[in-house]
């Protein structure tokens, strides 16, 4: 199977960081807002070397949004950062009125999503936001899976017109992906070529998967990894032809089933093209504190349960 | 040129009479607040804005930009666009209707001129105006943004969150207004939740406070000259509108009962009576 070198471990949200900054090199019309989490947001390089297009707005999320939005119409390309539960969740309705009803060209940097946020706990561990931002009509769904990638998701999502929201991460994960590889919206990427299962992962899964995919390698099992960095609008092509060709499919992300991923691929196999699909995901449950590592072991999101839920899939053939 | 008093009021009984009419034909709508706005909205429109309908864009640049907060106030919104020449007053016979530009409740899917942001969930429109005024200062544009919110609006927290915005970001080119009736849909504020004094709470918010008659275009002129004179004060003005809502008809005046309801036939009819005909003309 194709090899991924780790280049070191980085955390996508420094990934968004350094995107921030490049985008905002690029074009003067790009500003960044934050509700009191700049560094958490590792917002600290753009504010500093473009002090008025930072808009500290402090513990104020709902006003964060509308704010942005109204920037927004005056021309700016407005990044709003906070912590993931914090952008959806908390703001849901004014991201709906303000941002995709409305129409403005706002970008949801979503940091510190899913259950990898670790330590803080459930109260913070959004496994939710994709179905959120996922129902909501227009929005542009993103999920980087390493630093590189979230580098160039940043700088796709500031030249696109229209509402993103990006999501990433806080824990330090393998950077594997090349650095100047351009981001396209809505394009799949297929990181192993398998006949007997397809693995589709998104984020800090597609690591997993192909870990997952190497283990499988050993038993003769051969899998097609398709690293979907944008969830919606979903790359169907890609997705039916591998399914096509494998017949067997899991889907593993960092979030619960309801409205993730998961039945994003289900919806569309079964409109297009039945198979067996087995889930890896955080289910119908709340996280807890803990470490990154032990939280995705513990909840079954890492490389040996989808290895699993592969065997599972290919079983029911 | 600006309009006297007597061309104002003309025009803001021809506004009471549109929106009566939109709503009686839509069967729905929410005339109670949009005439306790209409004599502050016909003066902002006809003599205070600096704005031009033929060269509108969305961003507003070089021009003064209007956010109706308290979305549900369409038909006055409409009314005045309409009459001040931002779309054909006929299609104000539209409102509500399938297909229409003139949505129950702003939206900018429709193309609708004059319209820069949608709004209806309450409390949000002042963090957008908020963000319009902020961005004016970043382009070194002179413009000055209006934004008109409900004063039971004003339970709404993200209203206190812009509030502090406001302040901290130094948005003197903000032009806040409250329409302060004193009711809402379930009863008067102080029933419903106490709202209590807006005027000491927008004081301690740090904001310039102007508290005016809203159905005096002497008062409404002043008011208006005043809170301009805040730009380049680093504050943002705040005018609280004291209002009646249902103002001009007798039978709805002064009560929250018609916050969202709509005359019968021979209620319209009085009602129209009241007012009174204008040379403007109804819809047609």
């Amino acid at each position: 199977m194709k090899k991924y070198i780790d280049t070191g471990k980085k955390d996508t949200r420094s990934g968004f960081g350094e995107g921030l900054l490049k985008a905002g090199e690029a074009n003067p019309n790009v500003v960044a807002l934050t509700a009191d989490l700049k560094g958490s947001l590792k917002m600290d390089a753009f504010a500093a070397k473009f002090p008025e297009r930072f808009v500290q707005c402090g513990i104020a999320e709902s006003n964060m949004v509308g704010a942005a939005a109204g920037l927004a119409i005056t021309g700016k390309i407005p990044f709003i950062g906070s912590f993931a539960e914090f952008v959806t969740g908390r703001v849901y309705d004014q991201i709906r009125q303000e941002v995709a009803y409305g129409q403005t060209n706002v970008k949801i940097a979503s940091s510190h999503a899913g259950i990898t946020l670790g330590e803080d706990g459930a109260t913070h561990q959004t496994m939710e936001d994709l179905a959120l931002m996922r129902a909501l009509p227009g929005m542009v769904v993103l999920n980087p899976c390493d630093y590189n990638q979230t580098v160039q998701a940043t700088l796709a999502a500031a030249a696109y017109n229209g509402p993103v929201y990006l999501r990433f991460g806080r824990p330090s994960v393998p950077n594997f992906t090349p650095a100047d590889q351009p981001f396209v919206i809505g394009k799949a990427i297929v990181l192993n070529e398998g006949k007997h299962v397809t693995l589709i992962a998104t984020g800090h899964t597609v690591w997993e998967s192909l870990l997952a995919a190497e283990a499988l390698e050993a038993e003769g099992i051969e899998a097609d990894v398709l690293d979907i960095a944008t969830i919606k609008p979903l790359d169907e092509e890609t997705i039916l032809a591998s399914v096509k060709k494998t017949g067997a499919v899991v889907v593993a992300e960092e979030h619960n089933m309801a409205g993730g991923l998961g039945e994003a691929v289900a919806g569309l196999l079964a409109r297009e093209f039945p198979a067996p699909v087995v889930f890896v995901n955080g289910q119908d449950k709340f996280g807890q504190s803990g470490t990154p590592s032990a939280l995705m072991a513990a909840y079954g999101l890492d490389a040996q349960h989808i290895a699993e839920a592969a065997r599972k899939a290919v079983a029911r053939k | 040129m600006k309009k006297s008093n007597e061309e104002l009021k003309t025009i803001a009984t021809q506004i009471r009479r549109d929106i009566l009419n939109m709503v009686c034909t839509a069967k729905s709508g929410h005339p109670g607040g949009s005439m306790s706005s209409t004599d502050i909205l016909t003066a902002l429109y006809f003599n205070e804005m600096n704005h031009n309908p033929a060269t509108w864009t969305r961003d507003g640049k070089g021009q003064d930009m209007f956010i109706l907060s308290a979305g549900h106030m369409t038909p006055v919104y409409y009314s005045v666009l309409a009459r001040s020449g931002y779309f054909p007053v006929s299609e104000l016979a539209s409102f509500r209707q399938m297909g229409s530009r003139l949505q129950g409740h702003p939206s900018v899917r429709k193309n609708l001129p004059g319209v820069f942001q949608a709004s209806g969930s309450l409390g949000q429109g002042l963090s957008a105006a908020c963000g319009l005024a902020l961005g004016k200062k970043m382009d070194k544009d002179p413009g000055l943004v209006f934004c008109l919110c409900g004063d039971g609006e004003s339970e709404e927290g993200q209203i206190w969150e812009a509030g502090m915005f406001a302040v901290f970001h130094k948005l003197d080119n903000l032009i806040a207004m409250t329409d302060w009736n004193g009711k809402q849909i379930d009863g008067p504020t102080e029933e419903v939740s106490g709202i209590g004094d807006l005027s000491a709470k927008w004081e301690a918010w740090g904001w310039r406070v102007i508290v005016a008659d809203a159905h005096d275009f002497d008062s409404i002129g002043k008011a208006y000259e005043l809170a301009k004179a805040g730009k380049g004060s680093g504050l943002p003005t705040m005018i609280l509108w004291k209002s009646e809502m249902g103002h001009g008809v007798d039978f709805m005046a002064g009560t929250h009962k018609w916050h969202g309801s709509v005359p019968k036939p021979e209620q319209l009819e009085e009602a129209l009576r009241q007012l009174g005909e204008t040379p403007l003309g109804d819809i047609q």
